[in-house]
C-alpha cells in the first residue's frame, strides 16, 4: 500500500512539474489520435451518409463490413496493418513501420468504421424524415447529403469523440506498428504498458491518470454536446 | 412570373402498392385560378394524391402532365407545406434562405425576399431563434414562408392546419388567401369542412383512392353530386 501511495505522489509531482519526458509520450500521443480521427472522420462521414442515402451495388456488404469491422481487436487491425507496412509487404517500400505515421494509419483503420456506421445510423433516420422536404424544396441527393450531416453535427460529433477515445485508448495496434520506440513511436499506453512491466509504477501511473482525465474530458464534451443538441 | 405551367392533367393516375390500389384511376385536370380543396375521410389517399402530383412519387400507372410547362422544368414553380413541417437546425431565416439557395436566387437577392415573407408572416422577431424551438403554430407559419419565398406557381399544402389552435388557423388561413392572391394556385386538403367553405373554390372529393367527384365549392356543400358526397357531409362516411 505505501508502494502504491509513494508512486501516486511521484506520479502527480510527474505531473505538476511537467515532466519532459512525460509531455512528449502526452503530446504524440495526442498527434496521433487526432490525427486518426481527423482522417477517420473525412472518409468515415461520406461513406456513412453515401450508404444510408444512396442505394448502389455492393451497398449491403459495405454496411455488413463496417458493422463487423466496428469490433476489429486493436491487434488484429495492428498485425494487418504491419504485413502490409513491412518490408516485404506491398507498402514495404515507404518505410513507414515504426513511425509515427504507421501508428495514425493503424488508429485510422481502427475507427473509421466506427465514425462511418454510427454516421450511417443517425443520416439513414434523418433522411427519412427530410427526404420529401429537401427534394420539394429542389435539393439533388448530392445536395442534400452535406445539409443532414450539418444538421446531424451533434450526433455526430458524439461519434467523432467516441471514435477519439477507442483511438487514445488502445494499445495492441500501435505497439505493434510502432514498436514502442522511445522518443519516436512512445505513446501513453504503449509506455503504461512497458513501464509496468519495468516495475516504475509511477511513469505508469502518471500517464494512467493524465489518460483517464482525457477520456473523462472526452466523455464530458460527449455529454455536454448532447445536451446542446436537445435545446 | 413566367408563364405559368398551369393546367395540370392527371390522366387515369394510379398508385398501388402490394395490388391494393391506394390511388385508383384518378383523372382531373387543375386550372390556374381557383383555389382547389382536396377533401375525403382518413386514408382515402388525399396526401398520396397530393404528393404524386408534386412529383414526390412516382405512379404506378397514369400520367401527371403540366401542360404549360413547354419543357422547362415544373419542379422549379411548385412548393408544397407538410402536414409535419421539417425545420432545419439553423435560424428561421436560414431556413428561408437556405430554400431560395436551393432555387438558385442570388445572396444579394436573398436578404430582401427573407425580410418580406417573414414580416408578412409575423416571424420577424424569430428571425435569428432556432427554427426548432419555434412553436408547433409558428413552426407551420415558417414552413409558409419558407414556400412563399419560393414565389411558387402552385402551391400544395397537406392539412397546413392540422394541430392548430383557431387563432393559429386564422393566421395560416390568412397568409394562405394572401399567397393565392398573388397569383399562386393552392392546392390543399383540409379536414376542416367550415376552412374549405372559407378557402375553397372547387372540391376534389376521393373516398378510397377514387375521385368520387370534382364540384364547385358552393354547390359541393349545398348539394354534392354523389352519395358519397353527401354521407361525408352529414359524417356519416366513416372510411
Ligand atoms: N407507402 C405506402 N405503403 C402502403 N400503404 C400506404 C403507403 N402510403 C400510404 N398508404 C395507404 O394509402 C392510404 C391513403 O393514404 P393517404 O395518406 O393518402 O391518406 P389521406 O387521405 O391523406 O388520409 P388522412 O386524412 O388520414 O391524412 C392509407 O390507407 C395509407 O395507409
Ligand atoms: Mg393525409
Amino acid at each position: 500500500m505505501s508502494d502504491f501511495a509513494a508512486a501516486f505522489s511521484n506520479a502527480v509531482s510527474l505531473i505538476v512539474e511537467l515532466d519532459a519526458g512525460l509531455a512528449e509520450i502526452v503530446l504524440l500521443s495526442l498527434r496521433v489520435s487526432m490525427s486518426a480521427v481527423f482522417i477517420a472522420t473525412l472518409i468515415g462521414l461520406p461513406l456513412g451518409a453515401a450508404t444510408a442515402m444512396f442505394r448502389f451495388p455492393g451497398r449491403m456488404s459495405i454496411v455488413v463490413v463496417l458493422n463487423a469491422m466496428m469490433g476489429l481487436p486493436p491487434v488484429v487491425v495492428g498485425l494487418v496493418v504491419y504485413l502490409l507496412l513491412s518490408r516485404a509487404g506491398p507498402f514495404g517500400v515507404m518505410g513507414l513501420l515504426f513511425t509515427p505515421a504507421a501508428m495514425i494509419i493503424a488508429q485510422t483503420v481502427l475507427i473509421f468504421p466506427i465514425i462511418a456506421a454510427l454516421t450511417r445510423q443517425v443520416v439513414e433516420d434523418l433522411w427519412e424524415e427530410y427526404a420529401e422536404q429537401l427534394r420539394s424544396l429542389g435539393a439533388t441527393p448530392a445536395r442534400a447529403m452535406p445539409t443532414l450531416l450539418w444538421d446531424a453535427r451533434f450526433s455526430l460529433l458524439t461519434t467523432i469523440l467516441a471514435g477519439f477515445g477507442r483511438a487514445s485508448a488502445e494499445v495492441g495496434a500501435v505497439m505493434i506498428v510502432g514498436g514502442n520506440i522511445d522518443h519516436v513511436t512512445r505513446v501513453m499506453t504503449t509506455a503504461i504498458a512497458l513501464e509496468v512491466s519495468k516495475g516504475d509504477l509511477a511513469l505508469a501511473l502518471g500517464l494512467g491518470m493524465i489518460l483517464i482525465s482525457l477520456s473523462l474530458g472526452v466523455t464530458g464534451a460527449a455529454f455536454v454536446m448532447r445536451e446542446a443538441a436537445r435545446g | 412570373m413566367d408563364k405559368t405551367i398551369l393546367p395540370l392533367h392527371v390522366a387515369d393516375l394510379t398508385f398501388s402498392v402490394g395490388g391494393a390500389n391506394l390511388i385508383d384511376g384518378i383523372s382531373f385536370a387543375l386550372e390556374a385560378g381557383p383555389r382547389t380543396i382536396v377533401l375525403g375521410p382518413n386514408g382515402a389517399g388525399k396526401s398520396l394524391l397530393l404528393r404524386l402530383c408534386h412529383g414526390l412519387i412516382k405512379p404506378s400507372s397514369g400520367e401527371v402532365t403540366w401542360k404549360g410547362a413547354n419543357g422547362s422544368d415544373p419542379a422549379r414553380h411548385q412548393a408544397m407545406v407538410f402536414q409535419r413541417p421539417v425545420m432545419l437546425r439553423r435560424t428561421v431565416s436560414a431556413n428561408v434562405e437556405y430554400a431560395l439557395g436551393l432555387r438558385g436566387i442570388s445572396h444579394s437577392d436573398r436578404r430582401e425576399k427573407i425580410d418580406e415573407v417573414l414580416s408578412r408572416t409575423g416571424l420577424q422577431k424569430f428571425a435569428r431563434t432556432p427554427a426548432r424551438v419555434l412553436s408547433f403554430g409558428e413552426q407551420q407559419k415558417l414552413a409558409l414562408a419558407r414556400a412563399w419565398a419560393l414565389n411558387p406557381q402552385v402551391l400544395f399544402l397537406d392539412e397546413p392546419t392540422a394541430s392548430l389552435d383557431p387563432a393559429g388557423t386564422r393566421a395560416v388561413e390568412q397568409i394562405i388567401a394572401a399567397i393565392h392572391k398573388g397569383g399562386t394556385k393552392i392546392v390543399m386538403t383540409t379536414h376542416d369542412l367550415g376552412q374549405a367553405r372559407r378557402l375553397g373554390d372547387e372540391i376534389l372529393f376521393l373516398h378510397q383512392g377514387k375521385l368520387i367527384e370534382k364540384t364547385e365549392a358552393q354547390s359541393f356543400f349545398e348539394r354534392p353530386a354523389s352519395n358519397l358526397g353527401q354521407a361525408f357531409l352529414n359524417g356519416d362516411l366513416l372510411w
